[in-house]
């Protein structure tokens, strides 16, 4: 903006010299001015020509809430006011601490008698190619606003690489302008490190309803364009056209110059509590250093900084002692709040409140009877409330239950009990907002015999929408009965106060698709699931949406991951398909081949009619899979909740008591079933006359074959309870057999429990009612195979053949290796 | 980078809710896992119970169930939660630019 002449005088005052105009240094001048101002006399040199401005303001101005006058903090009458020299638009770019000189880029040359690097931090560009096409910028200073405006001007597509706190803001004040935005972010989650999932599918379900595309889980592969930019390439393939592309994906301590002059430097300029760097005579404040190992990037730290460096300075010491941090998305109408830790661990314990119909989503994480984090999302009211309790570590025992209602429901006397909270209310209350049923409603239920939660869901249906209300409801049944209350049917898991059966009826009557979406709606308890839920959220999704959910590998077993079954030291075993129980010398050799490539120990037959290779490690199961493919087999599912074997006897084209083809038909089974997934394993087999050598009857659906057709049974299973197999019904056909089947396995997916096999479901639900849907119904039973045929069609992909190409190579290969005699390697794999 | 961390890779190498191991020569994998909110941790790859690999195991919250028999091992302290009682060695972690760095010293004593 100007250069102002330092002065030389005969001023025998000590000289402070600060590097950096922004909000640092500038706070950093403020505070020791409040303190003495005729201590020093000081000097600042700014790289941008301008006073110092509010830099976390930038995108209410890009938004236009704001002009760039409303966020100036100290315009240049300030400077003049207290006698400071700016240098703006000439940076300094050497430090000669033996001198204690600096030197700006234009040559000129000061000393100081004290030094202050508040040079913040800088973007950091990722290293793809067109990085440094025209158009392709970050979002740190004024000027980067000002090239957002003028190619919002020009309207058209923007890109922004980056789903943080400030890629949002960029792509919500570009959107506001009239832009086309796509966000492209890395990871699974918006803002990850604020956010947990829960809150970031909710925000990005609010940005996609303002028109913006949110790319997540997409990795920015290359920038294209001819001489300036014209779009952003994926790692997929995908190409996203852009006249602008933001660059958002993080920032780094700026130390260039702090480690050039040889300062002590880790991730950022290090300092002691008085924000001295290891030359007496240097101070650092601000984003650019490391206090205590930690950096921050965000402004409150500096307050907290700026006022004991100031206090060192006159020679009054107090000292930093490190700050706890909060965030608030700037992106109007869009309420997001987060603090401290919300990673959760031991001794942490989660409270949760969802509420789906408002789109709300609070988490506070307690430790020791103390706040460590808080996540809120839709009502950050109380955000403030919940930081001030967190900074001031008070002991919140007492509020623990109401304190996620909120301050003005946990202070508000005498309801720290919150059953007699309940108590107190009037009979015409509103307990279930979902179904609008009032406490008295409840209560009456509750009086005519609805005994227990599951009772009062299914007569006066409060609780049994969202769940949001189930504490209030079990505190009426406690309230109304006392010690009568019965216990519900099992939920889930403790994450829910739902079973199963409701959990999916809400997803398929919710049309609900993620992971995520479930647990935010269902009012789940814990930030993401447990080993439990996920597993089984994610079977009923795929079973719900099949071509469309994609699966969640990280909420599979090792095994489903894996598609190997391991063992106790860690290896796996590897079980390729073989229809029917039939080989021939092509698959024979290529197991033999295998088996002494690889080194296996042990081969072995199994119960199925198929042949289990033992010992393989993890790292070479792509490698062992590829080998196989070759020979013509596929997996065969015998670590999966799926279809396993379709043993078969050798029927009537060998068999002397043979009546039908059962060899044949157990081929085009497995052919027809193969591939899908099922809340358990599931066994077929199909044996050629009523000796039944296939064991038919303790299979999940097995065929028998008779001189006059087939006779299907079903539920049969041969583990800890054996228990023999219904009889179904009787057919005349191969393909009415085979259509039955088809039928079966369908209702069971549909219907019964995640990890729940056809045997208890069965017992459950009644072999009549089985029979009533599959044999009785004959448009029901058509409707059901067709279905199972529709879903067949999507799951008939060899997931060996996909590794073997190099698919979720990650789940195979080490990060790196180390022998400790010979050092360390990294190896670039899957970056 | 100084002699006393091992620089293992990218943070984004390891999935979400997932995790990644450090092959050690002649000692137990280190399994580097990262939460849902992107916290990174290292525990030596061997359940407190029967050995199991916890890097093959579902991660949720703060926690990995190990994949041989579900016990439930704490990704800060290494301790089994609720009912079960065992601890396996933690690794100590730092994140850098991005990078994952481990813990020299702990990595040697598993290779020990």
């Amino acid at each position: 903006m100007e250069h102002r002449p330092i002065k030389t005088d005969a001023d025998t005052r000590d000289h402070l010299v600060v590097i950096g105009n922004g909000m640092a240094g500038c706070r950093a001048v403020e505070e020791l001015l409040a303190r003495d101002p005729a201590r020093y006399r000081v000097t600042i040199f700014g790289a941008e020509p301008r006073v110092n401005y509010n830099r976390i303001m930038l995108s209410p101005v890009l938004a236009g809430e704001k002009s760039f006058d409303d966020i100036v903090i100290n315009d240049a009458d300030w400077y003049a006011a207290n006698g400071i020299a700016l240098v703006a638009g000439d940076p300094v770019v050497a430090i000669d601490r033996a001198a204690r000189t600096v030197t700006t880029r234009g040559g000129a040359t000061e000393s100081y008698d004290r030094l202050l690097i508040a040079t913040g931090s800088d973007p950091f560009i990722i290293p793809v190619p067109g990085k440094d096409l025209p158009g392709v910028i970050a979002f740190r200073d004024m000027d980067d606003v000002d090239t957002m405006l003028a190619a919002a001007d020009a309207g058209g597509d923007a890109v922004v690489i980056g789903g943080g706190l400030l890629g949002l803001e960029a792509a919500h004040g570009l959107s506001l302008r009239g832009m086309k935005v796509t966000v492209i972010h890395l990871m699974p989650t918006l803002m990850e490190r604020q956010l947990d999932e829960a809150a970031g599918w909710l925000l990005k379900q609010a940005l996609e309803g303002r028109g913006q595309t949110i790319l997540t889980g997409a990795d920015t592969a290359e920038i294209v364009g001819n001489g300036k930019v014209e779009g952003v390439k994926l790692k997929d393939g995908t190409l996203i056209p852009a006249s602008l592309v933001v660059m958002a994906v993080g920032i780094r301590p700026s130390v260039a110059l702090a480690r050039d002059a040889g300062l002590a430097v880790g991730r950022g300029i290090q300092v002691d509590d008085h924000m001295v760097t290891s030359d007496p005579a240097v101070l650092a404040v601000g984003e650019c250093v490391e206090h205590d190992g930690q950096v921050y990037g965000l402004v409150a730290p500096l307050w907290d900084m700026c006022r004991s460096l100031a206090d060192g300075l006159v020679e009054q010491p107090t000292g930093y002692r490190g700050s706890v941090t909060s965030t608030k998305l700037k992106v109007s109408g869009i309420d997001v709040f987060s603090a401290g830790d919300f990673s959760g661990g031991d001794g942490c314990e989660d409270i949760v409140l969802r509420d789906a119909s408002r789109g709300v989503y609070k988490r506070v994480i307690v430790r020791d009877d103390r706040i460590v984090g808080a996540v809120l999302y839709g009502d950050t009211a109380d955000g403030s409330w919940y930081f001030d309790l967190l900074k001031k570590q008070e002991d919140v025992s007492d509020l623990r239950d109401l304190l996620i209602f909120g301050q003005s429901f946990a202070s508000g006397g005498g309801a720290a009990d919150p059953k007699a909270a309940v108590a107190a209310l009037s009979d015409d209350a509103e307990i279930c907002g979902c179904n609008g049923v009032t406490k008295g409603q409840v209560v009456s239920c509750i009086a005519k015999g609805a005994h227990s939660l599951d009772a009062v869901r299914g007569t006066c249906k409060a609780s049994a929408s969202c769940g949001s209300c189930t504490g209030l409801v079990e505190n009426l049944l406690a309230l109304t009965l006392g010690d009568d209350v019965q216990a519900g049917p099992k939920t889930m898991c403790k994450c829910t106060s739902f079973g199963h059966d409701d959990v999916r009826r809400e997803i398929v009557a919710q049309a609900m698709r993620s992971i995520p979406e479930v647990m935010q709606k269902l009012h789940w308890t814990t930030p993401d699931g447990c080993s439990s839920c996920r597993p089984a959220l994610n079977y009923y999704l795929l079973c719900a949406l099949p071509g469309d959910y994609v699966d969640d590998q990280q909420s599979r077993f090792v095994n489903e991951r894996m598609h190997a079954n391991i063992q106790k030291d860690g290896t796996y075993s590897v079980v390729p398909r073989m229809w029917g129980g039939l080989t021939n010398p092509t698959e024979l050799r290529a197991i033999a081949d295998v088996v002494e490539k690889f080194n296996a120990p042990m081969v072995k037959v199994t119960g199925g009619q198929r042949l289990d290779i033992f010992g393989i490690r993890k790292e070479d199961l792509p490698a062992v899979w590829a080998d196989l493919n070759a020979a013509g087999m596929v997996s065969g599912h015998a670590y999966g909740k799926s279809l396993r074997t379709v043993k078969t006897c050798v029927g009537s084209e060998w068999c002397r008591f043979g009546t039908q083809d059962s060899t044949g038909l157990g081929v085009k089974i497995e052919r027809m079933s193969w591939g899908s997934w099922m809340p358990h394993k599931f066994k077929i087999a199909v044996s050629g006359c009523p000796r039944n050598c296939a064991e038919a009857t303790i299979k999940d659906f097995g065929i028998v074959c008779v001189d006059s057709g087939y006779e299907l049974h079903v539920g049969g299973n041969g583990g800890i309870h054996v228990r023999a197999t219904d009889l179904l019904c009787k057919v005349a056909t191969e393909q009415e057999a085979m259509d039955y089947c088809a039928a079966f396995i369908q209702l069971y997916r549909e219907e019964a429990r995640y990890l729940e096999r056809t045997a208890p479901w069965i017992e459950r639900v009644g072999v009549d009612y089985v029979k009533a849907r599959i044999a009785d119904d004959r448009a029901g039973r058509e409707a059901l195979r067709a279905r199972f045929l529709y879903a067949q069609s999507f799951s008939q992909d060899d997931p060996w053949a996909q590794r073997a190409e190099g698919a979720e190579r990650e789940h195979h290969a080490p990060m790196a290796r180390f022998t400790p005699q010979e050092g360390f390697l990294k190896e670039e794999i899957g970056a | 980078m100084t002699g006393d961390w091992l620089d293992i890779g990218w943070v984004d190498e390891i999935p979400v809710r997932g995790s990644r191991t450090v092959q050690v020569t002649g000692g137990d994998d280190i399994a580097v896992f990262r939460t849902a909110e992107g916290k990174v941790f290292a525990l030596r790859d061997r359940c407190p119970h029967k050995h199991g690999r916890l890097s093959q195991g579902i991660v949720h919250g703060g926690a990995v169930a190990c994949p041989l028999h579900n016990w439930r091992i704490s990704l800060s302290t290494g301790e089994a939660l609720g009912e079960d009682k065992g601890c396996t060695p933690t690794v100590p972690v730092k994140i850098d630019a991005g990078r994952v760095l481990i813990c020299r010293a702990s990595t040697l004593k598993a290779a020990a």
